[in-house]
């Protein structure tokens, strides 16, 4: 996972509440055995409609988020966070998100910003009145920043952390490699592998 | 929990924690909401095909290795048909994800057990039966029936797919403590009514504690029933854990686990053998030690036990009739009886005895087993499937196909006029063509009844081998005292 230290983007106003993970990624889309290439799977029941905020131009190559209430409840399925990430998402901005996607999102390095509702509906208005306005989410100092805009945002310690060392869970374990191989040095002798028949 | 360190050497520990204390690997702080989790050592990673792509691809995306390809294995189960499976796979879906699994295994080293190959079989049934789960490991499979291996003794529980990622990187996974119950059965000497089966008995448990009863628990089976049970039957307990939202169910060790275990490919042998007995021997949990929740279950008042409803807790004895929802009081249950009630297409008050099926299926990781596959077939032998009913006899391995077939069962079941599959988890979920058509009933020796698990509209009675086989005789819900 790569380090997030600060984030600048075109802000994508999606005026919507109760996003759950359906509609972030269809069920249809979790068939596919990959990792990457979910990007055509996100929002895929709106992508129709030309009206879909991601279909006009200004807004096409967002990568800050900022969407209503509830975002990501639902289906535990990671390919909701893939799928905003395989987007070009960096940062998701919401005032609540599902509990599930939010620990996704941060094993994945995926900003869950939490910003209070009233700061919500006034990136919104900006957004809306000038499309294509550039946002600047900064983990280190948690601030979203747009025009002459400055509003805080709230995330776990745990997870900044982790994100502003770049660490993803594997990672994290791995930092404890040497506990590993003295752990496996002594384990005990009998126990099985696969590969060998002991037979 | 057993996160309190400082005690624990003065208190007497349960198996669980006993388990868990010698695979930590690094410490963390114990608070279960702190940032730090203890991070564990992995002993076995059983794989398949369905949940597995993601992880390797994600091994790929960050250039890292499978750091113990010689302490995972995997297996061809969710997907593959269970007739001619020497043909092309039709589903394009099921056929993709073996492929995947296929390549995913050549390019990272992981033994794999393909269609047509004797140790093929249901992930659950494999592991046990090439003598790979053993007492005090750390088990962990993309798949939340893991909790079958628990029947060892072991502390094997069901993992998402990074999880299995991370596990295939590392061998190792950060978690916190889970929390202890016992479910102590007893019977005045220790056996179960006659025609009472493990599956009975955990149907049971699952009723009293609900669904939900067991989460954030480890479950520890016990008692003087339990202590008399074979190893199939334990697995079928264990394996039905985490349908009582468990993360894992666990059962000591002692001399009918070990003498499974004897002689199997990958059991220690010789020297290696004794020190693994005086390990073992000590894993159960002491005297002093004290669990989280207690539950207790007389044993001599069990009766064959069936489900009605659409999830594994809504089950009563067979001599029971459906519920009538306007008689319970709690609305919320109410509801949930009444939809349950009209998904299933069932009348209260109607004896589960006179209910009719259409279907019954014989296997799964619950019931798929040597022994479920005997004692359906003494059922069986010299009578008839029911005109107008389908029996499916699907082993969970091809391994215990062959011991049934060299046994001369499958001559069994084809006189009956059931069909003999090869192995898979067929009709338990369906992604195969094994699959309930709309409006279809089954009576099925699985483990899940929700809607729509064994195909879109089916309708699912959860039951022992021994009510599969006499059901599939009668054409309802039946127990082999029904029959003449
Ligand atoms: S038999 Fe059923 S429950 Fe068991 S692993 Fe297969 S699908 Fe899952």
């Amino acid at each position: 996972m790569e380090a997030f230290t600060r984030h600048a983007g075109v802000g994508v106003p999606l005026r919507r509440s109760d996003v759950d993970t359906d509609q972030i990624i269809p069920a249809v889309y979790l068939k596919r055995v990959t990792r990457t290439g979910f990007q055509d799977g996100l929002f895929a029941a709106w992508r129709g409609d030309d009206d879909f905020v991601l279909n006009h131009d200004a807004y096409r190559n967002g990568s800050v988020l900022v969407a209503g209430p509830d975002f990501g409840t639902g289906s535990s399925r990671e390919h909701a966070v893939w799928a905003l990430l395989d987007y070009g998402f960096r940062v998701v901005i919401s005032p609540r998100f599902g509990d599930i996607f939010r620990g996704n999102a941060g094993k994945q390095g995926l900003l869950a910003a939490q910003c209070e509702r009233a700061d919500v509906e006034t990136l919104w208005k900006l957004l809306e009145t000038e499309p294509g306005t550039e946002v600047t989410v900064d983990l280190a100092e948690q601030t979203v920043q747009a025009k002459d805009l400055t509003v805080a945002f709230s995330i776990d310690r745990y997870t900044r952390w982790r994100m502003l060392e770049g660490l993803d869970d594997i990672a994290l374990s791995l930092r404890h490699a040497q506990e590993i191989d003295v752990f496996e040095a002594h384990r005990l002798s009998w126990l099985p592998t696969t590969t060998v028949s002991q037979a | 929990m057993w996160e309190s360190r400082t005690e624990e050497l003065l208190m007497g520990r349960t198996l669980a924690a006993k388990v868990w204390d010698d695979h930590v690997v690094h410490r963390g702080d114990g608070d279960p909401t702190s940032a730090t989790p203890d991070l564990l050592y992995i002993d076995l990673h059983l794989i398949h095909e369905v949940t597995s792509p993601q992880a390797f691809d994600g091994l790929r995306l960050s250039a890292r290795g499978v750091r113990r390809p010689d302490l995972t294995i995997a297996t061809e189960d969710h997907n593959v048909p269970t007739t001619d499976i020497e043909l092309p796979i039709a589903d394009e879906v099921s056929r993709v994800q073996l492929e995947t699994l296929r390549r995913n295994c050549a390019e990272f080293g992981v033994r794999l057990h393909s269609m047509g190959d004797v140790e093929q079989g249901i992930v659950h049934v494999v592991g046990p039966q090439l003598g790979l789960t053993q007492p005090g490991m750390t088990v962990v499979c993309g798949d939340s029936h893991t909790s079958t291996h628990g029947a060892f003794g072991a502390l094997a529980f069901g993992i998402g797919t990074s999880e299995v990622e991370h596990v295939l990187a590392t061998q190792t996974l950060p978690l916190r403590p889970f929390k202890t119950m016992a479910i102590s059965v007893r019977s005045r000497d220790g056996a179960l009514p006659a025609g009472v089966t493990s599956k009975d008995l955990i149907l049971a448990v699952i009723a009293r504690i609900g669904t939900g009863g067991g989460q954030g628990y480890v479950l520890e089976y016990r008692g003087n029933v339990i202590e008399q049970l074979s190893m199939e039957a334990r697995m079928t307990i264990c394996n039905m854990s985490i349908e009582a939202g468990a993360r894992a169910g666990m059962i000591a060790p002692d001399a009918t686990t070990f003498d499974y275990l004897a002689g199997r490919p990958h059991a220690p042998a010789g020297p290696q053998w004794e020190a693994a007995m005086q390990y073992w021997k000590q894993l159960h949990t002491d005297d002093d030690a004290t669990f989280d929740a207690e539950v207790e279950i007389d044993a001599d008042a069990l009766t064959p036990f069936v489900t009605w409803g659409t999830n594994p807790g809504q089950g009563l004895p067979l001599s029971e009739r459906v519920p009538d929802p306007e008689q319970i009081t709690d609305e919320g249950e109410r509801l949930a009886v009444r939809k349950a009630l009209s998904y299933m297409d069932l009348q209260p008050g109607t004896p589960l005895r006179e209910i009719t099926v259409d279907t019954v299926f014989l296997g799964s990781c619950t019931n798929g087993r040597i022994e479920d596959l005997r004692a359906a077939a003494a059922v069986l032998a010299g009578r008839r499937v029911r005109d107008g009913v389908r029996m499916l006899v699907v082993p969970g391995s091809m391994r215990v196909r062959a011991q049934a077939e060299a046994e001369g069962l499958h001559e069994v079941f084809t006189a009956a006029g059931a069909q003999w599959r090869s192995a898979g988890c067929s009709m338990c979920l369906g992604m195969n063509p094994d699959q309930l058509a709309a409006g279809e009933r089954c009576a099925s020796t699985s483990n899940r009844n929700f809607e729509g698990r064994q195909g879109k509209g089916g309708r699912t009675h959860l039951v022992s081998p021994l009510v599969a086989a006499a059901t599939a005789i009668r054409g309802t819900l039946s127990a082999p005292a029904d029959l003449d």
